[in-house]
């Protein structure tokens, strides 16, 4: 880490951050350039195959160029404690709440693309608040929440190489330059990338970790979805479901991964056009559709794609939007997709205690069998009745209780006690357990294992034209 | 304009780099001159019929010479008939570019649907199939009996499917491109070092190459609506199309140094034709065509082409197809060459010599 060479002092101090207010010319400039849209004629078919449907954009467009209200979120998001620090010469901005409780489990939280620090503003007070939310005292956790480097407030990197691992080792000092010792990580989407890279990488401070976005296919299921085979004979029956799935979205849901993984400057107009960088934005897909049937249910007020309404409203969907609008994220954003060189789908090999929510509407249902085979100390799996993608920005109460029941074990880890009986954890990588706290038999082999990566150069596809890396 | 920052390294390797972009929308904020492109549109001959339901424009300069030979020319993507215009003189009135009356062609040069100044389809279903059935339509409304018909790009894909479906009238095809090559070459035991070299810049476009043609085969709205909305969003999509041409255009802004025709008012034009006609969505949802036509297809056999085949390989196309693969896409192969200069935009770039190559493949044929 180069945090501390330079300006030391300086660089690697803590600071405090408001949230600019953006001038009344430039949001008036942005409601006009909104009402003075060019639009494109409307799709030729009846569904969301084609992309973002007319009707769904015009109707978000409407609401933004005059009902929509930036001071309300600028306002929501000055109510909370935002820092910047220098790590490795950029600067990353974080939310950070501290719960009231002591004991308080330290949880650093990683938002995904399109997302933003917009997602997890409601699972802030259900995780360092729980009493208030119906859950036990000894479920706090004391919050980090950054922005990504090149998303929102985050600084956005000038030179090539802010890649996924090197976002998880910013945030091992981001967590000790805050002074925590023992803390757990958290995410979905690129999120649930950082947090599976830290895992892996096993530092000791990382307790463990959850993800609602993990990576699981096996070797031998990856290499048959690239060949763009049929599901393999010896899948059960929820393999099998997860391989349609990913087939789905390896042949239909992966162009916008495609076009920042390999040419993100090219999409420059979406710089430049709110509602070109709305429709961006939208067409990320999930077990449902795409785009997302709670976005789309929330643009349109009514159900979509068989999610009713009211997960999200129009104003979470735009307050999102119009962060990477009046941030200029765009094109820095997409970048992480250039930078990506990890297969984000496939089996990690995660040997932290790790925990895993499935949601039922994310783009694939990751199987139990799969899961266990990837996160080598998996002490938590559950497949929650509600949510999809972002849940933490859906149901946030569910997510927040996904949390809370995944982790618990870590605080047992750190208070020295067992984290469980009856069967043994892979030894290598607990070392901050005190002896005695587990009762490792025989190392496993599945507890070694190099992370997955693409097959190709970043953004590549393989020879039969499937996706070989996120 | 609201620019993003610069990419983060020295090349094309991220996209259309900001020097670039922003130097093609100065010149085209302060010295482009759309009136003059108008203008030179209007000299020529220009119609529009009602085919299948869609109105289809096209271009028909008929030669001075009497028995010149039909020509149905159709353009690609990002392309439009301005690709085409500096191929009219040559190939119309060869006496006066050195070549012999016996080489005159009547030439029709239409808009495919959703671009240009042709309709733009609001139902699904015009593949390169049914505009190749529409094109027949038009020769036989010109009342053309025998004609030949040539295509590079999107071009080739419609005359591809002209040479299967063999119209009565249809006497031959050029290519310059042989498309099904991009979807991982053609097999050999034993490949040349040209084909290695072919299938190495294959496995480049479809590695880092093609992302625009996954966006516009699965997504096209999605991206329609900053290519209607940005002036610059269109130009910076349409400028990235294969390496070689992006750094001719690239240079042609920042060194002032054309590569032949791809002047940077020629390339203007083009983008202007996108923007005025506002077709960037109805041109990328070809793409999604494309590929629903691929899956119905799927596992079908595709009738061969039988006809008389030429095709011209140009050096800097995103890969130099070899004779023996072209010999396998078409075993009725008559016509095959290697021409010295030229790449993607073959016809706009190297005008002249595009012209010669139609008029050495189709020879056998008068």
């Amino acid at each position: 880490m180069s945090a501390t060479t330079g300006n030391a002092v300086g660089a690697t101090a803590i600071r405090p951050f408001t949230i600019p207010e953006v001038p009344d010319g430039e949001l008036g400039a942005l409601r006009a350039r909104i009402a003075a849209t060019r639009w494109p004629d409307q799709e030729t078919v009846t569904d969301d195959s084609q992309g973002v449907p007319l009707a769904m954009l015009q109707e978000l467009a409407r609401h933004w160029a005059t009902d929509y209200d930036w001071r309300r979120c600028e306002a929501r998001l000055n109510a909370l404690p935002h820092f910047v620090t220098e790590i490795d010469g950029l600067d990353i901005h974080f939310i950070h709440v501290r719960s009231r409780h002591p004991d308080a489990l330290p949880l650093i939280v990683t938002h995904g693309w399109p997302g933003s620090i917009i997602e997890q503003l409601k699972i802030i007070d259900p995780l360092t608040d729980p009493t208030a939310h119906g859950a036990a005292a000894s479920d706090a956790f004391h919050l980090v929440i950054p922005s990504l480097p090149g998303y929102g407030y985050s600084g956005k990197p000038r030179a090539t190489g802010w890649d996924v691992p090197r976002i998880a080792r910013a945030w091992v000092v981001l967590m000790k330059r805050l002074g925590y010792t023992q803390f757990a990580a958290q995410g979905g989407d690129w999120g649930g990338a950082v947090s599976n890279v830290m895992g892996h990488h096993a530092p000791p401070e990382l307790l463990g970790i959850h993800v609602n976005f993990p990576g699981t296919v096996p070797p031998d299921v990856a290499r048959a979805l690239q060949a763009g085979d049929p599901p393999p004979a010896s899948l059960s029956a929820d393999e099998r479901r997860a391989y349609e799935q990913l087939t789905t979205l390896y042949a239909k849901r992966r162009a916008y991964s495609a076009m920042m993984g390999t040419r993100p400057q090219t999409l420059t107009g979406i710089a430049d056009s709110p509602v070109g960088l709305a429709a961006w934005l939208l067409d990320h897909g999930d077990g449902w559709g795409q785009p997302a049937a709670p976005v789309t249910s929330a643009v349109l007020g009514h159900t979509a794609n068989g999610h009713p309404a009211g997960a999200l409203t129009r104003d979470d969907v735009l307050d999102n939007i119009t962060l990477y609008w009046l941030t200029g994220t765009a094109i820095s954003a997409a970048r992480l997709y250039w930078e990506n060189k990890l297969a984000l789908y496939n089996a990690v090999s995660v040997s932290v205690l790790a925990a895993v929510s499935v949601f039922p509407g994310e783009g694939y249902q990751a199987p139990r069998s799969w899961t266990e085979r990837a996160y080598h100390n998996l002490i938590y799996y559950n497949q929650p009745d509600r949510g999809g993608h972002f849940a933490a920005w859906e149901q946030p109460q569910i997510f927040s209780a996904e949390v809370r029941a995944g982790l618990r074990r870590l605080r047992r880890l750190r208070r020295g006690q067992p984290v469980r009986e009856g069967r043994d954890l892979c030894p290598a990588k607990l070392k901050s357990v005190p002896s005695g706290s587990t009762r490792p038999t025989k190392r496993s082999p599945t507890c070694d294992g190099a992370l997955p990566r693409c097959a190709g150069p970043p953004g590549s596809w393989s020879p039969t034209g499937r996706r070989a890396c996120s | 304009m609201r620019w993003p920052s610069r990419e983060l390294v020295a090349d094309r390797s991220q996209g259309v780099q900001l020097a670039t972009i922003q130097e093609l929308a100065r010149y085209w904020a302060d010295d482009y001159d759309w009136h003059r492109c108008e203008a030179r549109l209007n000299a020529l001959p220009q119609f529009t019929t009602e085919i299948d339901g869609e109105d289809i424009h096209f271009i028909h300069v008929r030669s001075p010479h009497a028995d010149a030979l039909p020509l149905i020319i159709t353009h690609g993507w990002p392309g439009s008939v301005i690709e085409l215009l500096e191929v009219a003189g040559p190939l119309t009135d060869p006496t006066a570019h050195g070549a012999a009356a016996s080489d005159a062609f009547d030439l029709v040069l239409p808009s495919l649907p959703g671009y240009g100044f042709s309709g733009e389809p609001a139902e699904v279903g015009w593949d390169p199939g049914r505009i190749a059935r529409a094109w027949e339509v038009l020769m036989d409304r010109l009342g053309y009996t025998r004609y030949v018909a040539q295509g590079g790009d999107q071009g080739a894909a419609v005359t591809d499917a002209m040479g299967r479906q063999a119209p009565e009238g249809l006497a031959g095809i050029h290519l310059n491109l042989l498309r099904d090559a991009l979807f991982g070459g053609y097999p050999s035991a034993d490949p040349s070092a040209a084909e290695r070299t072919a299938l190495d810049a294959i496995a480049t476009f479809r590695t880092s190459g093609n992302g625009y043609l996954i966006e516009q085969g699965t997504r096209p709205q999605t991206i329609g609506y900053a290519l209607l909305d940005s002036p610059v969003a269109l130009a910076a999509w349409m400028l990235d199309h294969d390496t070689d041409s992006y750094h001719k255009i690239s240079r042609a802004f920042l060194d002032g140094q054309p590569a032949g025709g791809l002047t940077r008012d020629h390339i203007l034009d083009n983008i202007t034709v996108y923007w005025l006609t506002g077709t960037g969505a109805s041109a990328a949802r070809s793409y999604w065509e494309g590929g629903r036509a691929q899956v119905i297809a799927a596992g079908q056999a595709r009738p061969e082409v039988k006809l008389p085949v030429g095709f011209t390989t140009f050096p800097d196309e995103i890969f130099r197809a070899s004779r023996s693969w072209v010999e396998q896409a078409y075993p009725s192969l008559t016509y095959f060459h290697e021409a010295d200069r030229g790449g993607h935009f073959a016809a706009w770039e190297e005008p002249e010599l595009f012209a010669t190559e139609i008029r050495a493949a189709f020879a056998s044929l008068r």
